[in-house]
Protein backbone atom coordinates (compact mmCIF):
# COMPACT_ATOMS: atom_id res chain seq x y z
CA UNK A 1 0.00 0.00 0.00
CA UNK A 2 2.77 2.56 0.70
CA UNK A 3 3.25 4.76 -2.31
CA UNK A 4 6.81 4.20 -3.64
CA UNK A 5 6.88 7.79 -4.83
CA UNK A 6 6.57 9.06 -1.27
CA UNK A 7 10.15 9.21 0.00
CA UNK A 8 9.53 10.71 3.43
CA UNK A 9 6.39 10.46 5.48
CA UNK A 10 6.03 12.23 8.83
CA UNK A 11 3.01 12.00 11.09
CA UNK A 12 2.66 13.94 14.30
CA UNK A 13 6.46 14.22 14.29
CA UNK A 14 7.67 15.76 17.54
CA UNK A 15 11.02 16.85 18.96
CA UNK A 16 11.45 17.84 22.57
CA UNK A 17 14.57 19.11 24.31
CA UNK A 18 13.79 18.59 27.99
CA UNK A 19 10.56 20.45 28.64
CA UNK A 20 10.87 22.51 25.49
CA UNK A 21 9.04 21.37 22.38
CA UNK A 22 10.99 22.41 19.28
CA UNK A 23 8.86 20.49 16.75
CA UNK A 24 5.27 20.14 17.79
CA UNK A 25 3.52 17.37 15.93
CA UNK A 26 4.01 18.10 12.23
CA UNK A 27 2.71 16.09 9.25
CA UNK A 28 4.19 16.14 5.77
CA UNK A 29 5.04 13.95 2.81
CA UNK A 30 7.90 14.28 0.40
CA UNK A 31 7.50 12.92 -3.12
CA UNK A 32 10.20 11.79 -5.48
CA UNK A 33 11.63 14.50 -7.70
CA UNK A 34 10.09 17.49 -5.97
CA UNK A 35 11.70 20.39 -4.18
CA UNK A 36 10.13 20.71 -0.77
CA UNK A 37 10.71 23.60 1.59
CA UNK A 38 10.38 24.47 5.24
CA UNK A 39 9.93 28.22 5.47
CA UNK A 40 10.06 29.79 8.89
CA UNK A 41 11.78 32.33 11.15
CA UNK A 42 14.57 31.65 13.65
CA UNK A 43 13.63 28.97 16.15
CA UNK A 44 10.71 27.67 14.08
CA UNK A 45 12.08 24.13 14.36
CA UNK A 46 13.46 23.80 10.83
CA UNK A 47 16.88 22.45 11.76
CA UNK A 48 15.41 20.15 14.39
CA UNK A 49 13.19 18.68 11.68
CA UNK A 50 16.07 18.38 9.23
CA UNK A 51 18.23 16.62 11.80
CA UNK A 52 15.51 14.10 12.44
CA UNK A 53 15.23 13.47 8.71
CA UNK A 54 19.01 13.20 8.50
CA UNK A 55 18.91 10.45 11.17
CA UNK A 56 21.22 12.33 13.51
CA UNK A 57 18.55 13.23 16.04
CA UNK A 58 16.05 10.74 17.43
CA UNK A 59 12.41 11.86 17.35
CA UNK A 60 10.59 12.35 20.64
CA UNK A 61 7.24 11.27 19.28
CA UNK A 62 5.15 10.56 16.21
CA UNK A 63 6.08 8.61 13.12
CA UNK A 64 8.81 9.15 10.58
CA UNK A 65 9.58 6.94 7.64
CA UNK A 66 12.40 7.74 5.22
CA UNK A 67 12.84 5.73 2.01
CA UNK A 68 10.53 3.17 3.59
CA UNK A 69 12.79 2.74 6.63
CA UNK A 70 12.75 3.77 10.27
CA UNK A 71 15.54 6.21 11.19
CA UNK A 72 15.99 4.65 14.62
CA UNK A 73 16.56 1.14 13.32
CA UNK A 74 18.15 1.86 9.94
CA UNK A 75 20.01 5.15 10.45
CA UNK A 76 23.20 4.19 8.58
CA UNK A 77 21.29 2.58 5.69
CA UNK A 78 19.16 5.71 5.27
CA UNK A 79 22.10 8.07 5.62
CA UNK A 80 23.90 6.15 2.88
CA UNK A 81 21.22 7.44 0.48
CA UNK A 82 20.99 11.03 1.75
CA UNK A 83 23.05 14.08 1.00
CA UNK A 84 23.30 16.63 3.79
CA UNK A 85 24.18 20.32 3.71
CA UNK A 86 23.97 21.34 7.37
CA UNK A 87 23.15 24.85 8.52
CA UNK A 88 26.70 25.38 9.76
CA UNK A 89 29.54 24.20 7.56
CA UNK A 90 31.24 21.07 8.83
CA UNK A 91 34.10 20.99 6.34
CA UNK A 92 37.34 19.39 7.48
CA UNK A 93 39.72 22.33 7.88
CA UNK A 94 42.76 20.08 8.17
CA UNK A 95 42.24 18.75 4.65
CA UNK A 96 42.33 20.30 1.20
CA UNK A 97 39.26 20.83 -0.97
CA UNK A 98 39.80 17.58 -2.87
CA UNK A 99 40.66 15.62 0.25
CA UNK A 100 37.42 16.78 1.82
CA UNK A 101 35.50 15.01 -0.91
CA UNK A 102 37.80 11.99 -0.77
CA UNK A 103 37.47 11.37 2.95
CA UNK A 104 33.75 12.12 2.98
CA UNK A 105 33.30 9.65 0.17
CA UNK A 106 35.31 7.11 2.13
CA UNK A 107 32.93 7.56 5.06
CA UNK A 108 30.31 6.21 2.65
CA UNK A 109 32.56 3.27 1.90
CA UNK A 110 33.08 4.31 -1.73
CA UNK A 111 36.22 3.09 -3.53
CA UNK A 112 38.89 5.72 -4.15
CA UNK A 113 38.73 5.60 -7.95
CA UNK A 114 34.97 6.18 -7.93
CA UNK A 115 35.39 9.10 -5.54
CA UNK A 116 38.15 10.59 -7.65
CA UNK A 117 36.03 10.46 -10.78
CA UNK A 118 33.03 12.01 -9.04
CA UNK A 119 35.24 14.63 -7.43
CA UNK A 120 36.32 15.92 -10.83
CA UNK A 121 32.71 16.22 -11.94
CA UNK A 122 31.48 17.73 -8.70
CA UNK A 123 34.23 20.33 -8.45
CA UNK A 124 33.42 21.31 -11.98
CA UNK A 125 29.73 21.45 -11.14
CA UNK A 126 30.27 23.89 -8.28
CA UNK A 127 33.02 25.74 -10.17
CA UNK A 128 35.82 24.88 -7.77
CA UNK A 129 38.01 22.90 -10.15
CA UNK A 130 41.01 25.19 -9.80
CA UNK A 131 40.78 25.24 -6.01
CA UNK A 132 41.15 21.47 -5.56
CA UNK A 133 44.56 21.61 -3.89
CA UNK A 134 43.70 24.59 -1.67
CA UNK A 135 43.11 24.49 2.04
CA UNK A 136 39.49 24.95 3.07
CA UNK A 137 39.87 27.57 5.77
CA UNK A 138 40.68 30.59 3.56
CA UNK A 139 37.75 29.96 1.19
CA UNK A 140 34.98 32.56 1.25
CA UNK A 141 31.59 31.70 2.70
CA UNK A 142 30.10 31.21 -0.74
CA UNK A 143 32.87 28.86 -1.86
CA UNK A 144 32.63 26.86 1.36
CA UNK A 145 28.92 26.50 0.81
CA UNK A 146 29.48 25.29 -2.73
CA UNK A 147 32.09 22.83 -1.52
CA UNK A 148 29.65 21.55 1.09
CA UNK A 149 27.08 21.04 -1.65
CA UNK A 150 29.62 19.16 -3.78
CA UNK A 151 30.52 17.04 -0.77
CA UNK A 152 26.87 16.22 -0.09
CA UNK A 153 26.57 14.85 -3.63
CA UNK A 154 29.53 12.45 -3.46
CA UNK A 155 27.30 9.45 -2.74
CA UNK A 156 24.83 10.39 -5.49
CA UNK A 157 22.04 10.80 -2.93
CA UNK A 158 18.38 10.22 -3.66
CA UNK A 159 17.37 13.00 -1.33
CA UNK A 160 19.40 16.15 -0.74
CA UNK A 161 18.80 17.94 2.57
CA UNK A 162 19.80 21.61 2.59
CA UNK A 163 19.50 23.55 5.84
CA UNK A 164 19.53 27.25 4.99
CA UNK A 165 21.77 26.81 1.97
CA UNK A 166 22.32 30.52 1.34
CA UNK A 167 22.07 32.19 4.73
CA UNK A 168 24.94 34.58 5.23
CA UNK A 169 25.93 34.73 1.55
CA UNK A 170 26.03 37.91 -0.48
CA UNK A 171 23.44 38.25 -3.27
CA UNK A 172 25.80 37.14 -6.01
CA UNK A 173 26.92 34.04 -4.13
CA UNK A 174 23.29 33.22 -3.37
CA UNK A 175 22.42 33.30 -7.04
CA UNK A 176 25.22 30.91 -7.88
CA UNK A 177 23.95 28.46 -5.26
CA UNK A 178 20.37 28.83 -6.47
CA UNK A 179 21.46 28.15 -10.00
CA UNK A 180 23.25 24.93 -8.96
CA UNK A 181 20.30 23.75 -6.90
CA UNK A 182 17.99 24.46 -9.79
CA UNK A 183 20.14 22.30 -12.05
CA UNK A 184 20.09 19.48 -9.54
CA UNK A 185 16.34 19.70 -9.43
CA UNK A 186 16.19 19.46 -13.19
CA UNK A 187 18.34 16.35 -13.04
CA UNK A 188 15.69 14.79 -10.84
CA UNK A 189 17.35 15.06 -7.42
CA UNK A 190 14.74 15.36 -4.69
CA UNK A 191 15.44 18.45 -2.62
CA UNK A 192 14.40 19.28 0.92
CA UNK A 193 15.44 22.72 2.04
CA UNK A 194 14.84 25.12 4.86
CA UNK A 195 15.02 28.84 4.52
CA UNK A 196 13.88 32.06 6.02
CA UNK A 197 14.12 33.83 2.71
CA UNK A 198 10.79 33.99 0.99
CA UNK A 199 12.38 34.62 -2.39
CA UNK A 200 14.46 31.47 -2.01
CA UNK A 201 11.36 29.45 -1.17
CA UNK A 202 9.46 30.95 -4.11
CA UNK A 203 12.26 30.32 -6.56
CA UNK A 204 13.19 26.80 -5.58
CA UNK A 205 10.25 25.05 -3.95
CA UNK A 206 7.48 23.19 -5.69
CA UNK A 207 5.77 22.74 -2.39
CA UNK A 208 6.46 24.13 1.02
CA UNK A 209 5.22 24.32 4.55
CA UNK A 210 5.25 27.50 6.57
CA UNK A 211 6.60 26.71 10.04
CA UNK A 212 6.27 28.79 13.14
CA UNK A 213 6.87 27.85 16.76
CA UNK A 214 7.36 24.18 15.91
CA UNK A 215 4.05 23.91 14.07
CA UNK A 216 3.04 23.93 10.44
CA UNK A 217 0.92 27.02 9.82
CA UNK A 218 0.11 26.30 6.18
CA UNK A 219 1.15 24.04 3.32
CA UNK A 220 0.99 24.20 -0.46
CA UNK A 221 2.79 25.48 -3.53
CA UNK A 222 4.02 29.09 -3.34
CA UNK A 223 1.26 30.09 -5.76
CA UNK A 224 -1.46 28.31 -3.83
CA UNK A 225 -0.33 29.83 -0.56
CA UNK A 226 -0.31 33.31 -1.99
CA UNK A 227 -3.72 32.86 -3.54
CA UNK A 228 -5.15 31.43 -0.38
CA UNK A 229 -3.65 33.76 2.17
CA UNK A 230 -3.06 37.00 0.32
CA UNK A 231 -4.38 39.28 -2.41
CA UNK A 232 -3.04 39.66 -5.91
CA UNK A 233 -1.36 42.98 -5.14
CA UNK A 234 0.00 44.89 -2.22
CA UNK A 235 0.32 48.61 -1.81
CA UNK A 236 3.19 49.61 0.47
CA UNK A 237 3.03 53.09 1.89
CA UNK A 238 5.60 54.99 3.91
CA UNK A 239 4.62 58.12 5.79
CA UNK A 240 6.46 60.70 7.79
CA UNK A 241 6.93 59.06 11.23
CA UNK A 242 4.80 61.82 12.79
CA UNK A 243 1.86 61.07 10.50
CA UNK A 244 2.24 57.30 10.51
CA UNK A 245 -0.51 56.48 13.04
CA UNK A 246 -2.93 59.10 11.83
CA UNK A 247 -2.58 57.81 8.30
CA UNK A 248 -3.18 54.27 9.47
CA UNK A 249 -6.49 55.32 11.04
CA UNK A 250 -7.65 57.14 7.94
CA UNK A 251 -6.71 54.22 5.69
CA UNK A 252 -9.17 52.03 7.55
CA UNK A 253 -11.89 53.89 5.60
CA UNK A 254 -10.55 52.36 2.40
CA UNK A 255 -11.77 48.94 3.52
CA UNK A 256 -8.91 47.09 1.94
CA UNK A 257 -9.18 43.34 2.23
CA UNK A 258 -6.52 43.57 4.91
CA UNK A 259 -4.30 46.27 6.35
CA UNK A 260 -1.02 45.62 8.13
CA UNK A 261 0.51 48.44 10.10
CA UNK A 262 4.22 47.76 10.53
CA UNK A 263 6.70 49.90 12.41
CA UNK A 264 7.89 51.69 9.29
CA UNK A 265 5.32 50.90 6.61
CA UNK A 266 1.65 50.31 6.06
CA UNK A 267 0.64 47.45 3.79
CA UNK A 268 -2.72 47.44 2.01
CA UNK A 269 -3.87 44.13 0.58
CA UNK A 270 -6.03 44.84 -2.43
CA UNK A 271 -6.82 43.36 -5.86
CA UNK A 272 -5.46 46.38 -7.73
CA UNK A 273 -2.69 48.57 -6.35
CA UNK A 274 -2.97 51.52 -8.68
CA UNK A 275 -6.68 52.01 -8.02
CA UNK A 276 -5.98 51.83 -4.30
CA UNK A 277 -3.20 54.39 -4.56
CA UNK A 278 -5.57 56.82 -6.25
CA UNK A 279 -8.06 56.21 -3.46
CA UNK A 280 -5.35 56.94 -0.87
CA UNK A 281 -4.58 60.26 -2.53
CA UNK A 282 -8.32 61.05 -2.67
CA UNK A 283 -8.37 60.69 1.12
CA UNK A 284 -5.93 63.60 1.23
CA UNK A 285 -2.98 61.44 2.37
CA UNK A 286 0.46 62.12 0.92
CA UNK A 287 2.81 59.16 1.42
CA UNK A 288 6.58 59.75 1.33
CA UNK A 289 6.93 56.70 -0.87
CA UNK A 290 4.49 54.26 -2.33
CA UNK A 291 5.04 50.91 -4.01
CA UNK A 292 2.66 48.62 -5.80
CA UNK A 293 3.86 45.02 -5.91
CA UNK A 294 2.64 41.45 -6.23
CA UNK A 295 2.01 39.43 -3.09
CA UNK A 296 4.84 37.22 -1.89
CA UNK A 297 5.28 34.50 0.69
CA UNK A 298 6.37 37.24 3.05
CA UNK A 299 2.79 38.46 3.02
CA UNK A 300 1.53 34.95 3.56
CA UNK A 301 3.77 34.63 6.56
CA UNK A 302 2.69 37.98 7.95
CA UNK A 303 -0.93 36.96 7.57
CA UNK A 304 -0.43 33.58 9.22
CA UNK A 305 1.70 34.65 12.15
CA UNK A 306 1.27 38.40 12.48
CA UNK A 307 5.04 38.73 12.26
CA UNK A 308 7.59 39.45 9.58
CA UNK A 309 9.81 36.67 8.32
CA UNK A 310 12.95 38.67 7.73
CA UNK A 311 13.73 41.46 10.13
CA UNK B 1 60.66 7.78 9.52
CA UNK B 2 59.54 9.48 6.35
CA UNK B 3 56.23 10.76 5.19
CA UNK B 4 56.19 8.32 2.30
CA UNK B 5 55.95 5.38 4.70
CA UNK B 6 52.64 6.41 6.19
CA UNK B 7 50.22 5.31 3.48
CA UNK B 8 51.20 1.71 4.04
CA UNK B 9 50.48 2.16 7.72
CA UNK B 10 47.11 3.56 6.77
CA UNK B 11 46.27 0.43 4.86
CA UNK B 12 47.23 -1.80 7.74
CA UNK B 13 44.13 -3.86 8.47
CA UNK B 14 42.72 -3.58 11.95
CA UNK B 15 42.98 -7.35 12.15
CA UNK B 16 46.55 -7.00 13.37
CA UNK B 17 45.29 -5.30 16.50
CA UNK B 18 43.74 -8.24 18.30
CA UNK B 19 41.76 -6.41 20.93
CA UNK B 20 40.45 -3.79 18.57
CA UNK B 21 39.39 -6.61 16.32
CA UNK B 22 37.48 -8.29 19.14
CA UNK B 23 35.58 -5.09 19.73
CA UNK B 24 34.77 -4.45 16.11
CA UNK B 25 31.54 -6.33 15.78
CA UNK B 26 29.71 -4.89 18.73
CA UNK B 27 31.22 -1.52 19.37
CA UNK B 28 32.12 -0.10 16.00
CA UNK B 29 33.03 -1.54 12.67
CA UNK B 30 34.44 -0.98 9.24
CA UNK B 31 33.68 2.70 9.36
CA UNK B 32 36.44 3.17 11.92
CA UNK B 33 39.02 2.49 9.21
CA UNK B 34 37.96 5.56 7.32
CA UNK B 35 38.60 7.77 10.31
CA UNK B 36 42.07 6.25 10.62
CA UNK B 37 42.60 6.92 6.93
CA UNK B 38 41.59 10.53 7.42
CA UNK B 39 44.01 11.06 10.32
CA UNK B 40 46.85 9.39 8.42
CA UNK B 41 46.21 11.80 5.56
CA UNK B 42 46.39 14.82 7.86
CA UNK B 43 49.60 13.58 9.42
CA UNK B 44 51.08 13.09 5.99
CA UNK B 45 51.16 16.87 5.83
CA UNK B 46 52.56 17.25 9.33
CA UNK B 47 54.49 14.05 9.93
CA UNK B 48 57.15 15.90 11.88
CA UNK B 49 54.82 15.94 14.87
CA UNK B 50 55.12 12.19 14.96
CA UNK B 51 58.82 12.42 15.80
CA UNK B 52 58.35 13.89 19.26
CA UNK B 53 56.49 10.79 20.37
CA UNK B 54 59.55 8.73 19.53
CA UNK B 55 62.18 10.98 21.05
CA UNK B 56 60.50 11.57 24.38
CA UNK B 57 60.95 8.05 25.78
CA UNK B 58 64.36 7.84 24.11
CA UNK B 59 65.55 10.91 25.99
CA UNK B 60 64.24 9.47 29.24
CA UNK B 61 66.06 6.24 28.50
CA UNK B 62 69.32 8.04 27.81
CA UNK B 63 69.16 10.43 30.78
CA UNK B 64 67.65 8.28 33.49
CA UNK B 65 68.39 4.79 32.25
CA UNK B 66 71.93 5.30 31.08
CA UNK B 67 72.91 8.32 33.16
CA UNK B 68 71.40 7.26 36.46
CA UNK B 69 72.22 3.65 35.63
CA UNK B 70 75.93 4.54 35.92
CA UNK B 71 75.38 5.39 39.60
CA UNK B 72 72.92 2.64 40.42
CA UNK B 73 74.53 -0.28 38.65
CA UNK B 74 72.22 -3.26 39.00
CA UNK B 75 68.80 -3.69 40.56
CA UNK B 76 66.70 -6.72 41.42
CA UNK B 77 64.29 -7.36 38.60
CA UNK B 78 61.56 -10.01 38.40
CA UNK B 79 64.13 -12.57 37.28
CA UNK B 80 67.06 -11.52 39.43
CA UNK B 81 69.65 -8.74 39.17
CA UNK B 82 69.72 -6.76 35.92
CA UNK B 83 71.36 -3.57 34.75
CA UNK B 84 69.40 -0.49 35.72
CA UNK B 85 68.94 0.49 32.09
CA UNK B 86 67.38 -2.89 31.27
CA UNK B 87 65.10 -2.45 34.26
CA UNK B 88 63.89 1.01 33.30
CA UNK B 89 63.56 0.56 29.53
CA UNK B 90 60.37 -1.60 29.47
CA UNK B 91 58.75 0.76 31.98
CA UNK B 92 59.51 3.71 29.73
CA UNK B 93 57.97 1.85 26.81
CA UNK B 94 54.82 1.26 28.87
CA UNK B 95 54.73 4.90 29.92
CA UNK B 96 55.14 6.18 26.40
CA UNK B 97 52.32 3.90 25.26
CA UNK B 98 50.16 5.40 27.96
CA UNK B 99 51.14 9.00 27.25
CA UNK B 100 50.70 8.74 23.49
CA UNK B 101 47.32 7.09 23.85
CA UNK B 102 46.08 9.55 26.43
CA UNK B 103 47.23 12.54 24.45
CA UNK B 104 45.60 11.39 21.22
CA UNK B 105 42.36 10.35 22.79
CA UNK B 106 41.82 13.30 25.12
CA UNK B 107 43.07 16.60 23.70
CA UNK B 108 42.30 15.82 20.08
CA UNK B 109 38.98 14.21 20.80
CA UNK B 110 37.91 17.01 23.11
CA UNK B 111 38.69 19.58 20.44
CA UNK B 112 36.75 17.66 17.82
CA UNK B 113 33.80 17.15 20.14
CA UNK B 114 33.53 20.77 21.22
CA UNK B 115 34.75 22.98 18.46
CA UNK B 116 35.05 22.02 14.88
CA UNK B 117 31.98 19.89 14.17
CA UNK B 118 34.29 17.21 12.86
CA UNK B 119 32.20 14.35 14.15
CA UNK B 120 28.94 15.93 13.02
CA UNK B 121 30.14 15.66 9.45
CA UNK B 122 31.03 11.99 9.85
CA UNK B 123 27.76 11.14 11.56
CA UNK B 124 25.77 12.50 8.62
CA UNK B 125 27.20 9.58 6.62
CA UNK B 126 26.69 5.87 7.35
CA UNK B 127 29.35 6.12 10.08
CA UNK B 128 28.16 5.31 13.60
CA UNK B 129 29.20 6.70 16.96
CA UNK B 130 30.94 3.38 17.63
CA UNK B 131 32.93 3.71 14.41
CA UNK B 132 34.16 7.07 15.57
CA UNK B 133 35.18 5.82 19.00
CA UNK B 134 36.94 2.79 17.56
CA UNK B 135 38.50 4.87 14.78
CA UNK B 136 40.01 7.36 17.22
CA UNK B 137 41.33 4.57 19.41
CA UNK B 138 42.75 2.64 16.46
CA UNK B 139 44.56 5.72 15.29
CA UNK B 140 46.03 6.26 18.72
CA UNK B 141 47.16 2.63 18.59
CA UNK B 142 48.74 2.90 15.17
CA UNK B 143 50.70 5.90 16.29
CA UNK B 144 51.58 4.20 19.54
CA UNK B 145 52.59 1.11 17.56
CA UNK B 146 55.04 3.13 15.49
CA UNK B 147 56.63 4.63 18.61
CA UNK B 148 56.63 1.29 20.33
CA UNK B 149 58.32 -0.46 17.42
CA UNK B 150 60.97 2.24 17.16
CA UNK B 151 61.63 2.05 20.87
CA UNK B 152 61.89 -1.74 20.78
CA UNK B 153 64.49 -1.44 18.06
CA UNK B 154 66.48 0.94 20.24
CA UNK B 155 66.19 -1.50 23.13
CA UNK B 156 67.46 -4.32 20.92
CA UNK B 157 70.35 -2.23 19.67
CA UNK B 158 71.31 -1.29 23.23
CA UNK B 159 71.09 -4.96 24.30
CA UNK B 160 68.34 -4.25 26.80
CA UNK B 161 66.23 -7.21 25.69
CA UNK B 162 67.00 -10.43 27.53
CA UNK B 163 64.37 -12.89 26.35
CA UNK B 164 62.74 -14.07 23.12
CA UNK B 165 59.41 -13.39 24.84
CA UNK B 166 60.08 -9.78 23.98
CA UNK B 167 58.49 -10.39 20.58
CA UNK B 168 55.24 -10.01 22.52
CA UNK B 169 56.43 -6.63 23.72
CA UNK B 170 54.96 -4.68 20.83
CA UNK B 171 51.48 -6.24 21.02
CA UNK B 172 51.60 -5.64 24.75
CA UNK B 173 52.51 -2.01 24.23
CA UNK B 174 49.52 -1.77 21.89
CA UNK B 175 47.30 -3.33 24.52
CA UNK B 176 48.45 -0.72 27.02
CA UNK B 177 47.71 1.95 24.43
CA UNK B 178 44.27 0.50 23.82
CA UNK B 179 43.41 0.48 27.52
CA UNK B 180 44.47 4.08 28.02
CA UNK B 181 43.14 5.43 24.73
CA UNK B 182 39.71 3.94 25.34
CA UNK B 183 39.55 5.08 28.95
CA UNK B 184 40.91 8.49 28.07
CA UNK B 185 38.33 8.94 25.36
CA UNK B 186 35.52 7.84 27.64
CA UNK B 187 36.71 10.31 30.28
CA UNK B 188 36.95 13.07 27.68
CA UNK B 189 33.27 12.77 26.84
CA UNK B 190 32.54 13.91 30.41
CA UNK B 191 34.83 16.93 30.27
CA UNK B 192 33.32 20.38 30.04
CA UNK B 193 36.37 22.63 29.76
CA UNK B 194 40.10 22.54 29.17
CA UNK B 195 40.61 22.88 32.92
CA UNK B 196 39.39 19.34 33.36
CA UNK B 197 42.53 18.13 31.64
CA UNK B 198 44.34 18.91 34.88
CA UNK B 199 42.71 15.73 36.15
CA UNK B 200 44.30 13.77 33.33
CA UNK B 201 47.69 15.16 34.30
CA UNK B 202 46.91 14.49 37.92
CA UNK B 203 46.30 10.83 37.09
CA UNK B 204 49.07 10.27 34.55
CA UNK B 205 52.04 11.95 36.24
CA UNK B 206 51.97 10.11 39.60
CA UNK B 207 51.36 6.86 37.75
CA UNK B 208 54.44 7.55 35.67
CA UNK B 209 56.53 8.32 38.75
CA UNK B 210 55.31 5.65 41.15
CA UNK B 211 54.25 2.61 39.08
CA UNK B 212 57.60 0.91 39.65
CA UNK B 213 58.96 2.78 36.66
CA UNK B 214 62.25 3.64 38.29
CA UNK B 215 62.60 1.15 41.15
CA UNK B 216 61.09 -2.19 42.15
CA UNK B 217 57.86 -2.57 44.05
CA UNK B 218 59.75 -3.90 47.05
CA UNK B 219 60.86 -0.41 48.13
CA UNK B 220 57.31 0.38 49.27
CA UNK B 221 55.60 -0.73 52.47
CA UNK B 222 52.95 -3.38 51.79
CA UNK B 223 49.99 -0.98 52.02
CA UNK B 224 51.38 1.24 49.30
CA UNK B 225 52.39 -1.79 47.25
CA UNK B 226 48.73 -2.76 47.05
CA UNK B 227 47.73 0.68 45.85
CA UNK B 228 50.43 0.65 43.19
CA UNK B 229 49.48 -2.85 42.08
CA UNK B 230 45.97 -1.65 41.37
CA UNK B 231 47.00 1.08 38.91
CA UNK B 232 46.75 0.32 35.20
CA UNK B 233 50.20 1.59 34.37
CA UNK B 234 51.69 -0.85 36.89
CA UNK B 235 49.99 -3.66 34.95
CA UNK B 236 51.61 -2.46 31.77
CA UNK B 237 55.05 -1.98 33.34
CA UNK B 238 54.96 -5.42 34.97
CA UNK B 239 53.82 -7.03 31.72
CA UNK B 240 56.53 -5.48 29.55
CA UNK B 241 59.23 -5.96 32.15
CA UNK B 242 58.34 -9.63 32.49
CA UNK B 243 58.52 -10.10 28.73
CA UNK B 244 61.76 -8.26 28.05
CA UNK B 245 63.56 -9.66 31.09
CA UNK B 246 62.24 -13.17 30.55
CA UNK B 247 60.28 -13.53 33.79
CA UNK B 248 57.26 -15.08 32.15
CA UNK B 249 54.49 -16.89 33.99
CA UNK B 250 50.72 -17.16 34.10
CA UNK B 251 50.69 -14.06 36.30
CA UNK B 252 51.31 -11.97 33.21
CA UNK B 253 47.91 -13.04 31.87
CA UNK B 254 46.28 -11.17 34.74
CA UNK B 255 47.87 -7.98 33.54
CA UNK B 256 46.65 -8.72 30.02
CA UNK B 257 43.11 -9.38 31.26
CA UNK B 258 43.12 -6.21 33.39
CA UNK B 259 44.18 -4.03 30.44
CA UNK B 260 41.80 -5.71 27.97
CA UNK B 261 38.79 -5.27 30.23
CA UNK B 262 39.74 -1.67 30.90
CA UNK B 263 40.00 -1.00 27.18
CA UNK B 264 36.75 -2.69 26.23
CA UNK B 265 34.88 -0.92 29.00
CA UNK B 266 36.34 2.40 27.90
CA UNK B 267 35.41 1.76 24.28
CA UNK B 268 31.88 0.85 25.27
CA UNK B 269 31.40 3.96 27.38
CA UNK B 270 33.03 6.18 24.75
CA UNK B 271 30.74 4.90 21.95
CA UNK B 272 27.69 5.36 24.10
CA UNK B 273 28.64 8.84 25.23
CA UNK B 274 29.63 10.11 21.80
CA UNK B 275 26.27 8.98 20.48
CA UNK B 276 24.55 10.70 23.34
CA UNK B 277 26.49 13.94 22.98
CA UNK B 278 26.18 14.32 19.24
CA UNK B 279 22.94 12.60 18.30
CA UNK B 280 20.43 14.63 20.24
N1 LIG C 1 20.12 20.73 21.27
C1 LIG C 1 19.17 21.58 21.69
N2 LIG C 1 18.89 21.69 23.00
C2 LIG C 1 17.93 22.53 23.44
N3 LIG C 1 17.19 23.30 22.64
C3 LIG C 1 17.41 23.24 21.32
C4 LIG C 1 18.41 22.38 20.78
N4 LIG C 1 18.40 22.52 19.43
C5 LIG C 1 17.46 23.43 19.16
N5 LIG C 1 16.85 23.86 20.28
C6 LIG C 1 15.77 24.85 20.36
O1 LIG C 1 14.72 24.41 19.54
C7 LIG C 1 14.14 25.50 18.87
C8 LIG C 1 14.12 25.21 17.39
O2 LIG C 1 15.45 25.20 16.95
P1 LIG C 1 15.84 24.93 15.44
O3 LIG C 1 17.32 24.99 15.38
O4 LIG C 1 15.17 23.72 14.97
O5 LIG C 1 15.21 26.20 14.74
P2 LIG C 1 15.43 26.73 13.26
O6 LIG C 1 14.09 26.87 12.66
O7 LIG C 1 16.40 25.91 12.56
O8 LIG C 1 16.01 28.17 13.53
P3 LIG C 1 17.20 28.97 12.81
O9 LIG C 1 16.60 29.73 11.71
O10 LIG C 1 17.70 29.85 13.91
O11 LIG C 1 18.22 27.97 12.37
C9 LIG C 1 14.94 26.73 19.23
O12 LIG C 1 14.22 27.46 20.19
C10 LIG C 1 16.21 26.17 19.80
O13 LIG C 1 16.69 27.00 20.82
MG1 LIG D 1 18.18 26.18 11.76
Amino acid sequence: MPDPEVLIRAKDLTKRFGDFTAVDGIDFELRRGEAFGFLGPNGAGKSSTMRMIGCVSPRSGGELSILGMDPVADGPAIRARLGVVPQEDTLDVELTVRENLLIYGRYFGLPRNVISERTDQLLEFVQLTDRGADQVEPLSGGLKRRLTIARSLINEPEILLLDEPTTGLDPQARHVVWDRLFRLKQRGVTLVLTTHYMDEAEQLCDRLVVMDGGRIAAAGSPRELIEQYSTAEVLELRFDPGEHEQAAEKLADLRAQRTEVLADRILLYIPNGDIALTAVRDLGLVPLTSLVRRSTLEDVFLRLTGRQLED
Amino acid sequence: MSSAQLPSVRDLPLRVLPVAWLARGSLGGRGSRHLVERHARVYRHTWLVLLSGFFEPLFYLLSIGVGLGKLVGTVTGPSGPVSYTSFVAPALLATSSMNGAVFDSTFNVFFRLKYNKFYDAALATPMRAGDIALGEISWALLRGGLYGAAFMIVMLAMRLVHSPWAVLGLPSALLIGFAFAATGMAATTYMRSWQHFEFVMLAALPMFLFSTTFYPLSVYPRAIQIVVECTPLYQGVALLRGLTLGAVGPALLWHVAYLAVMGLLGLYVASLRIGRLLLK
